[in-house]
């Protein structure tokens, strides 16, 4: 399957998202996430504190999934340079950042991604380095066989996607043979200590529904998800984070052509919760482009709306002062982690 | 085309109070709470609401709680064997009857 970019879809270009995103609909108007939060005092939407510096290393992976919201693939080319890199070390040095998370496409396919790991630990032993892995590329070529080990050398936690403990509905969202290729790779993790008891090696999975529905309750599913790991392939981890799909690209392409987006759209809506809005990842997170750019979150990247910040868009303007007093970008996108138990890169937020 | 069943009438489910709000009212109230985690999980009343659902045929019960036993982390596989028990039940229940049937074949028989 090819990337909605490589395919020249509508949908691959952000401008359209946005278009479609903002339409009123019979049932809800386009500005609808900015009017729930004026309703409790949230709006405009402003940082807490920057804590957290997620790194999108590039949009090329191994995978093809489904749901993808960065609309990765083998086909995408995008990936950051080294000289970027640098000056994401450079906001490392001279900021209190406490969690460096990578995600890309699958991080680890960038050339230098191992440099950079070694030079954010060479600056701060300390500081929590995440890397949103997808598991299969620890098998996809013997380069990436030993990953495990390196992960392990430098301490980095590892969250990775497993929609679901059966081949069935994993495959059918993340591609043929992705389940089996992921029990591999977990197995591999564990034999080095990750999600083992008292290693301090961290496994986290993250589970987000294969369809036009809301996920289950974090905690249950988490019971319900290491007993089946463990009983049929002896697999341990530690925590499991539920996330919520936000309609954006991939995931907003197949919600269209399904027929499915105004009623996930209406779910979504209806199960908005304050609480969940007051604790939302934008409000600690910066998200670095690929090219350096700066984005409130993730999906704010993909949807190509920097941070309101005119002085401190990119890396190398980096103005702490401008970025902690900003006004966050919202959509209706953004009702995807307020519904319900509320939705991040760490799982609930409610 | 028109037809009886209407899927968008499910959204309007809670609207029923317009005509009787009190009964209503009692009718909800009783609902979430027969739903709430007890005895019984959640997830486990969504399966068993599913099963039933199949069993008295309601359309708006089948697309809901399709999506409710989804939404509570089941896959396809346990709802299946939910809707199995379902069918099990009815079959069963016709086929106890079979001994009423060979009680009278037997008593009007030489």
């Amino acid at each position: 399957m090819k990337s909605l970019k490589a395919q020249d879809h509508p949908l691959s270009s952000s401008e359209t998202e946005i278009h479609y995103l903002e339409r009123d609909m019979p049932n809800f108007s386009g500005d609808r996430f900015a009017s729930e939060l004026k309703k409790i005092n949230l709006f405009p939407l402003k940082p807490t504190q920057i804590e957290v510096l997620q790194i999108n290393l590039g949009k090329m992976c191994n995978q093809v999934c489904l749901h993808c919201h960065v609309d990765a693939g083998p086909d995408r080319k995008e990936i950051m340079l080294r000289e970027t890199m640098q000056q994401c070390l450079e906001v490392l040095k001279n900021n209190s950042i406490t969690s460096i998370d990578l995600t890309g496409g699958a991080p680890e396919m960038n050339p230098d991604f191992r440099w950079f790991v070694e030079a954010i630990r060479a600056i701060d032993s300390e500081v929590t380095i995440i890397v949103r892995c997808n598991l299969t590329i620890i098998l996809a070529n013997p380069k990436y066989y030993d990953l495990p080990l390196f992960f392990k050398k430098h301490k980095i936690e590892v969250a990775s996607s497993l929609p679901y403990f059966t081949a069935m509905k994993t495959d059918s969202q993340r591609g043929d043979g992705v389940f089996e290729k992921s029990i591999k790779a977990l197995k591999l993790l564990n034999e080095q200590g990750y999600g083992i008891e008292g290693t301090g090696l961290v496994l986290n999975l993250v589970y987000n529904p294969s369809g036009a529905f809301m996920p289950a309750a974090q905690a249950g599913l988490e019971a319900e998800f290491k007993k089946r790991l463990a009983d049929k392939f002896d697999i341990s981890f530690n925590s499991l984070f539920a996330i919520t799909n936000l309609p954006i690209s991939r995931f907003l392409e197949y919600l269209i052509r399904s027929g499915n987006y105004e009623g996930y759209m209406e779910k979504l809506i209806d199960s908005f919760n304050p609480t969940a809005a007051a604790g939302v990842m934008c409000r600690n997170t910066i998200s670095v482009g690929w090219d350096g750019y700066l984005y409130d979150c993730d999906f704010n990247q993909m949807l190509e709306l920097k941070v309101t910040s005119q002085d401190s868009q990119h890396l190398k303007d980096w103005n702490q002062q401008s970025l902690i007093k900003r006004n966050i970008i919202v959509k209706n996108h953004c009702f995807g982690c307020t519904a319900g138990a509320g939705s991040s890169c760490g799982g609930v937020t409610a | 085309m028109k037809t009886y069943y209407n899927p968008d009438d499910l959204k309007n489910f809670g609207k029923i109070g317009e005509f009787q709000k009190p009964l209503a009212d009692k009718f909800f109230d009783y609902y979430g709470e027969v739903f709430a985690e007890g005895a019984l999980t959640a997830r486990e009343k969504s399966l068993i609401a599913l099963a039933v659902a199949h069993t008295i045929q309601c359309p708006y019960c089948i697309d809901a709680y399709t999506t409710d036993t989804m939404e509570k982390g089941c896959d396809e596989e346990q709802m299946m064997e939910a809707v199995h028990v379902a069918s099990a039940i009815r079959a069963g229940a016709s086929l106890v009857h079979a001994t009423q049937m060979m009680n009278k074949v037997k008593e009007i028989s030489m």
